[in-house]
């Protein structure tokens, strides 16, 4: 184990340490670990099947690792929780493929995404509240739509889609953003705007980003960890990783 | 809560639907019960059982589109619940039924007697009672429908491989009914229905009462699914419907979800079914029978699927179709059916309602973007001064 990583436990939002999964013999991910801080904007690289999604998934509750702890808080043991609860707990998940509601408007799907009860009674005689109008409001123009606040969400740009759910994930009210290659098939001017977007976001919770665009990483300024064939070969700032030797060799080189 | 519930429930074609059912509970048995037989608006009693059938068919194609339309769950195996609420308005007619039966036994059904049975099974204590046995007709298929939802929801059966269990339910449903010894007259189902609540089941008043109460049960549950699929509950569904883990991942349960949506339905099914049986005189196992689940699904995609409305249209249009055709070419009824859902699956992938609404919808964008066009060609000269 990994001293560096168990001291971190306590203060941490996130912690994974020694995770392992494989599926029908492929080892996805091999004894990861890291440490999110509360406030912290992460960015997570790394090349196709170094294991960043499998990550989210477990982190998320869809897949169940086969050894290894995963905290959220530091107490609550997320390998024993659905994905419900864990999006209850307040991890909120941006998909790689932008996954909105798209026979709903872009206000239904924020109001959908707000963090009210979610029974099933308290959603059949749910009423709009003056509170939740001013928050899906705040949001909408967070996220730059509130012009097409009445269209079906099936009709907006992939952009834009990429943004509806990145305000969904912010009316959930989640501590820990997950977002999964938030800027994959945008335009320059919107994968800059994206970037302002979530150091915005990142004021106020903490946020992993995984992307493969290295200019965007650049943009965003922070710490950045390196995954490898599921698990971390470097971390560290920007200019650190993409000099460290295995990164190039692995990564960057290739 | 239960007004605000309502306001939203009552858009303007489900309140013009809703008027038009209830107008024809009123209007239907006032032409049946108060004109002369040979007058011009007399509507003969036979229409008036056939008409009250075909709307029991649509409140069961209704339950279908809560689950199918706006769930995306396709469940291959309605036609069990609505059977079962059968079954239970059909044991308290074979109790009404008393001494009056062939072997006179004021205890027993005919067929528990001609079964050499002594007493009466347990499960049919109750019966005698009507408010009893409406209340079994909701629960039983209601119960049913929580038991196999929980698990079925609960491991994420999802798609055709729910659709196959359904099948399998109502087979299976429809095996154990044709046994002698389950206690439900077997083979031959129950049948020769004297009364219902002390009036007779043939006359002319009985029948046209037994249609006024489909319209008004058609009509409720028209307003009650409306007020379910337009509340934020519903848009869940919807939700769930066409990105499960999205919903999942903003923190819904699924599984209550399509579980309370699943119950609901197999209730109004089982309400159908006990409006059913008292109208056609007989309930046997042949209502489980698959192929009547999978006729379900092609009147809701005939009249179109998520749209409400539509599948009261598809069972009312494709029965009305197979009374005809079934009178003048016995033979080539499935033929016609088949061809039918495969030109509605080709041709009006959104059934009757769905395209209607889709060629207004178009109208109106249309108009609003001609009417833009026309309003910046009037303020184009006055920018170019």
């Amino acid at each position: 184990m990994n001293t560096f990583v168990s001291n971190a436990k306590p203060t941490s939002i996130l912690y994974l340490d020694g995770v392992s999964v494989s599926f029908d013999g492929f080892k996805a991910l091999n004894s990861l670990s890291f440490v999110i801080e509360p406030g912290e904007l992460r960015a997570i690289i790394g090349p196709n099947g170094a294991g960043k999604t499998t990550m989210m998934d477990i982190i998320t509750g869809k897949t169940r690792p086969d050894a290894g702890e995963v905290f959220f808080k530091g107490t609550i043991d997320l390998t024993q929780k659905d994905e419900t609860e864990i999006a209850q707990l307040g991890i909120g998940r941006k998909f790689q493929k932008p996954t909105v509601f798209e026979s709903h408007t872009v206000w239904d799907n924020l109001e959908l995404a707000l963090n009210r009860n979610r029974g099933v009674f308290s959603t059949l005689f749910y009423r709009l509240t003056a509170e939740d109008k001013t928050r899906i409001e705040d949001i909408l123009s967070t996220v730059r739509l509130v012009g097409r606040k009445d269209d079906y969400a099936a009709h907006l740009s992939h952009g834009q889609k990429q943004w509806l759910e990145i305000g969904m994930l912010l009316a959930q009210e989640p501590e820990l953003l997950l977002v999964d290659e938030p800027v994959a098939g945008m335009t320059d001017a919107e994968t800059a705007e994206t970037a302002t977007l979530l150091k915005e976001i990142a004021k106020t919770r903490s946020v992993v980003v995984v992307e493969h665009d290295m200019g965007f990483i650049r943009d965003l300024g922070v710490k950045v960890t390196c995954l490898a064939e599921g698990s971390v070969l470097a971390e560290g700032s920007i200019d650190f990783v993409s000099a460290h030797q295995k990164v190039i060799e692995n990564y960057l080189g290739r | 809560m239960i007004t605000s519930f309502l306001a939203k429930a009552l858009g303007r074609n489900i309140v013009i639907a809703a008027a038009i059912l209830l107008a024809l509970a009123a209007l239907v048995p006032a032409l049946n019960l108060l004109t002369a037989p040979d007058h011009a608006l007399h509507v003969p009693t036979y229409v008036v059982s056939l008409f009250g059938k075909y709307l029991t068919y649509a409140l069961l194609a209704l339950a279908l589109d809560l689950v199918w339309g706006f769930c995306g769950i396709l469940s291959l195996g309605h036609a069990a619940f609505f059977a079962l609420g059968g079954y239970a308005m059909g044991m308290y007619l074979m109790r009404q039924i008393g001494a009056r039966g062939s072997y006179g036994n004021p205890l027993l059904p005919d067929f528990m007697v001609f079964l050499n049975w002594k007493e009466l099974p347990w499960f049919w204590h109750g019966f005698d009672k009507f408010w009893f046995a409406a209340l079994m007709a909701v629960l039983v298929p209601g119960l049913l429908a929580f038991v196999f939802g929980w698990f079925a929801f609960r491991s994420r059966v999802n798609g055709v491989y729910l659709s196959i269990i359904t099948q399998a339910m109502t087979f299976a449903l429809l095996l154990a009914f044709f046994r002698n010894d389950m206690g439900f007259g077997g083979n031959n189902g129950l049948t020769d229905f004297k009364d219902i609540l002390g009036f007779n089941i043939q006359s002319n008043g009985t029948r046209s009462a037994l249609f006024a109460a489909s319209a008004i049960a058609l009509a409720l549950s028209l307003v009650i699914t409306s007020g379910i699929v337009r509340s934020k509950y519903g848009k869940i569904l919807i939700g769930v419907r066409d990105a499960e883990s999205r919903t999942r991942f903003l923190g819904y349960r699924v599984e209550h979800m399509k579980l309370f949506a699943f119950v609901v339905s197999a209730m109004m099914a089982g309400v159908a079914g006990a409006l059913y049986v008292p109208q056609v005189g007989i309930i046997n196992p042949g209502e489980f029978e698959p192929a009547n689940s999978i006729e379900v699904v092609i009147w809701t995609a005939v009249g179109g699927r998520g749209t409400l409305i539509g599948p009261i249209v598809g069972a009312i249009v494709v029965n009305g179709g197979k009374s005809i055709f079934t009178a003048a070419f016995p033979e080539f009824w499935l033929f016609a059916l088949g061809g039918l859902f495969v030109l509605v699956t080709l041709f009006l992938p959104k059934g009757i309602v769905g395209t209607a609404r889709q060629f207004v919808e178009r109208r109106k964008e249309y108009r609003k973007a001609r009417e833009a066009e026309a309003a910046a060609f009037a303020a184009e000269p006055q920018a170019a001064e």
